[in-house]
C-alpha cells in the first residue's frame, strides 16, 4: 500500500466561494461495472457528483480508485452501466469523448508533462490544437495559469528541468488551460518528496476555493479534512463507505473502513 | 564516546589531483594500465608501422610521397612497375561515372539538378534557416517534378533523354533520395497500423511488413524486372528505373516501419493517456506529442536504414540500371586504361564516394540527436 500521509497546509480555508449546486449534476455514474479480462475490478458504482463537490476517494491499492475516475474520461472502458458527465454520456462514440474531455481535466500520478516541449509549449498545445485559440492570447492564458502555481519563471525550460513538485504544478496549470469544469486527480503526490508534497497540495487548496468541482484519488488524509466534502471508501472495486469527513474519520461504520482508519490515525 | 557530531566549516571544491589528468595520466590509463595493455599498445602501433605505409604510397600521388598517378598522368604512367592508384583514369572517366550514358550535350541538366538540390536542401537540414514550410514545399513538391522533366525531357524544346540512359551517381543519388523520402511517410503509417486497434488494418500492415521483411532486395528487384511485365498486359510497360524505385522505397519502408514501432513503444504510457485527456485527437496526438518523441529516439535506428538503403542501390546493377558502382565496374573494362591497378583504383573511388555520404548523414544524425536532446532522461 502506498504511504498514507497527513500533510497539512498550514492556513485557514477560505470557504466562500466553496458552493455545492444542489441541482447541477456534473459526474452521474449509474450501476457501473468494468473488467479486465476475467477480472472484476468495478462493481457496480453508484455515484452521483453535484457541480462544486470536492470528493476524496481513498482506500486500500488495488481497490479500483484509480480505475473509477480513468473511467470518467475514458481513459477506461466501462462495460456496464452508465457514465454521465456534464450531461454527455460516455458511448463508444469518439467525438462525445473527446467533447468530455475537453471539459475534464486530469493530473496523474507521474505528471506525464511532454518532455519534448517547453513548459510554455506544454501548456499552450490543447488551447491551440483543441479549442482552435490564436497562439498569442494561449500563451497570455498560459503565464496566468504558471503564476497562479507560482512558477511563471520556469515558462521556457524543459520538464526535465523542473523538480517533481515544480512539475506537478506545471500539469495541474496543464489542465487548467482547457479551462475544464471538472479536475481529475489520480494520486498527484504519491511521487512526490514529502517537502514538496505541500506545494502542490496549496494548489489544490486554492483550486477547491475557487469553487472547482474535483475527484481525487489521494492518500493524502490531511487535505481530505481540510478541503474535501466527501470521502468515499473503496475496497474491492466498490463504494464500501462514504460520508462527510468528520464523520467519516470520527465514525466510520464498515469494518473495512475501521481497518483502514486504524492502522494510519494514531 | 559522544555520537554527536556537527559540520562546522563546508570544504570548498579543489582541483583534481595532476595524476588523473593531462597527456601521462591519460597515456597511463588508457595506453598501459597493465602489463597486458602495455603489450598491446606495443603491437598495435607496430602493427601500424608496418600497414600504413603502403597503403599511403597507394593511394597519395607522387607529390605528396606517395607512388599513384595524380589526375592529369597518363595510361604509361599507370602501367609502369611500382605505380599505385591510377587517379588520372578516375578523372579521366569523370563524367561517365557521374552521367552514365547522359548524352554529353545534355550534362547542363543534371548539373542544375545538382545544383539546385543542394541549394534546397542545404537550408532544409540547417535548423535555423527561416522559410522551412516554403522549403519544404519546393523540395518535396516542386523540385521532383522539376527534375522529371529536366532529366526526361520531351518538353519545352528539350531533348527526350529515356531513363535508360541515366546512371552513374545521377541515377544512386535519385534511388536514394527517392527512396529516403518516400519510405518514411510509409514506414511511419505502417507502423503506425501495426499498432492499431482496427483488426483491418493491422493484419494489413503486419502482412505487408513481414512479406517485405522477409524477402531479400535482389528478388523483389528481379520480379519487378523481370516477372512483373508478364503479368502486365500486352503492350503496357512501366519504366525499369521506376519499378526499382517503387521496389527500394517498399522494400526499406517495412524496415522503418519496425524501427519506428520500435520508438512507439518506448514511449511511456503515460504520453498517450496526456495526451488524449487533453482531448486531442488520434491524428494530432500522434503528430503533435507521441510521434516527434518516438523518432528523436529512435534517430540512429532511422539513420542505420538510411545508411544500408543507400549502399543497396547498388543493387540495381542487377536488372541492368547503371548506378555509380555498376558504371565503375563497367569502365574498369576500358582497353585505353588498362593497367594492373585499374579496377582497384575504380572501386577504390566508388566506395569513398559512397562512404562520404554515408559519413555525412551519419555525421549529421549525431548532431542532430544532441541538438534535440531536451535533458529529461537524467
Amino acid at each position: 500500500m502506498s504511504e498514507i500521509s497527513e500533510t497539512t497546509v498550514d492556513r485557514e480555508i477560505d470557504t466562500s466561494q466553496m458552493k455545492i449546486s444542489s441541482t447541477e449534476v456534473a459526474i452521474d455514474i449509474v450501476g457501473m461495472h468494468k473488467w479486465f479480462g476475467d477480472f472484476h475490478v468495478l462493481r457496480d458504482i453508484n455515484l452521483r457528483v453535484m457541480k462544486g463537490e470536492r470528493i476524496v476517494i481513498a482506500g486500500p491499492s488495488g481497490s479500483g480508485k484509480s480505475t473509477l475516475i480513468r473511467c470518467i474520461n475514458r481513459l477506461e472502458e466501462h462495460q456496464q452501466g452508465d457514465v454521465v458527465v456534464n450531461g454527455v454520456e460516455l458511448t463508444n462514440d469518439l467525438k462525445r469523448i473527446d467533447e468530455v474531455r475537453r471539459e475534464v481535466g486530469m493530473v496523474f500520478q507521474h505528471f506525464n508533462l511532454f518532455p519534448h516541449l517547453t513548459i510554455l509549449q506544454n501548456l499552450t498545445l490543447a488551447p491551440i490544437w483543441v479549442r482552435g485559440i490564436p497562439k498569442a492570447e494561449a500563451e497570455e492564458a498560459a503565464m496566468h495559469y504558471l503564476e497562479r502555481v507560482k512558477i511563471p519563471e520556469q515558462a521556457a525550460k524543459y520538464p526535465g528541468q523542473l523538480s517533481g513538485g515544480q512539475q506537478q504544478r506545471v500539469a495541474i496549470a496543464r489542465s487548467l488551460c482547457m479551462q475544464p469544469r471538472i479536475m481529475l486527480f489520480d494520486e498527484p503526490t504519491s511521487a512526490l518528496d514529502p517537502e514538496m508534497v505541500k506545494e502542490v497540495l496549496e494548489v489544490m487548496i486554492s483550486l477547491a476555493e475557487d469553487g472547482m468541482t474535483m475527484l481525487c484519488v489521494t492518500h493524502e488524509m490531511g487535505f481530505a479534512r481540510q478541503v474535501a466534502n466527501r470521502v468515499i471508501f473503496m475496497d474491492q472495486g466498490q463504494i464500501i463507505e462514504q460520508n462527510d469527513p468528520e464523520n467519516f474519520f470520527s465514525n466510520p461504520h464498515h469494518e473495512r473502513t475501521k481497518l483502514f482508519l486504524s492502522q494510519i490515525l494514531h | 564516546m559522544s555520537l554527536s557530531y556537527v559540520r562546522e566549516e563546508m570544504v570548498p571544491p579543489q582541483p583534481a589531483p595532476v595524476r588523473t589528468t593531462g597527456v601521462i595520466a591519460w597515456a597511463r590509463q588508457n595506453l598501459f594500465a597493465t602489463p597486458f595493455d602495455a603489450v598491446m599498445t606495443v603491437i598495435g602501433v607496430a602493427f601500424l608501422i608496418w600497414a600504413i605505409p603502403p597503403i599511403y604510397n597507394f593511394i597519395f600521388p607522387t607529390f605528396l610521397g606517395g607512388d599513384a598517378v595524380p589526375p592529369g598522368g597518363t595510361v604509361e604512367d599507370c602501367r609502369a612497375a611500382g605505380a599505385g592508384a591510377c587517379w588520372a583514369y578516375i578523372s579521366a572517366r569523370m563524367s561517365f561515372f557521374i552521367y552514365g550514358f547522359y548524352p554529353p550535350a545534355e550534362y547542363w541538366r543534371p548539373n542544375l539538378v545538382f545544383l539546385l538540390g543542394a541549394l534546397l536542401i542545404v537550408p532544409l537540414l540547417w535548423p535555423r534557416a527561416p522559410f522551412k514550410r516554403i522549403n519544404a514545399l519546393l523540395f518535396f513538391v516542386v523540385y521532383p517534378i522539376i527534375c522529371y522533366y529536366l532529366l526526361n525531357g520531351g518538353v519545352f524544346g528539350l531533348r527526350r533523354v529515356p531513363t535508360e540512359q541515366w546512371g552513374g551517381l545521377l541515377v544512386t543519388l535519385i534511388i536514394s533520395l527517392v527512396g529516403i523520402i518516400c519510405s518514411m511517410p510509409i514506414g511511419i503509417l505502417l507502423a503506425l497500423g501495426r499498432q492499431s486497434k482496427l483488426p483491418i488494418i493491422k493484419t494489413l500492415c503486419v502482412m505487408f511488413i513481414e512479406l517485405w521483411r522477409a524477402v531479400p532486395l535482389i528478388t523483389i528487384l528481379f520480379m519487378a524486372s523481370i516477372m512483373l511485365p508478364l503479368f502486365m498486359p500486352q503492350g503496357t510497360t512501366v519504366d525499369k528505373l521506376l519499378r526499382a524505385l517503387v521496389g527500394v522505397t517498399l522494400f526499406s519502408s517495412a524496415y522503418l516501419a519496425e524501427v519506428i514501432r520500435g520508438g512507439l513503444q518506448a514511449l511511456p504510457r503515460g504520453q498517450y493517456e496526456a495526451a488524449s485527456s487533453l482531448g486531442l485527437s488520434y491524428w494530432k496526438s500522434m503528430g503533435l506529442i507521441i510521434l516527434p518523441q518516438a523518432l528523436k529516439h529512435v534517430i540512429p535506428g532511422i539513420v542505420n536504414s538510411f545508411i544500408a538503403l543507400f549502399k543497396d542501390t547498388s543493387l540495381v546493377s542487377i536488372v541492368g540500371i547503371f548506378d555509380l558502382l555498376n558504371t565503375v565496374q563497367a569502365a574498369s573494362s576500358d582497353i585505353n586504361w588498362s593497367s594492373p591497378t585499374q579496377a582497384v583504383t575504380g572501386y577504390l573511388f566508388a566506395a569513398f564516394v559512397f562512404w562520404i555520404f554515408c559519413f555525412a548523414m551519419s555525421r549529421y544524425s549525431i548532431w542532430m540527436e544532441r541538438r534535440l536532446d531536451t535533458g529529461h532522461k537524467r
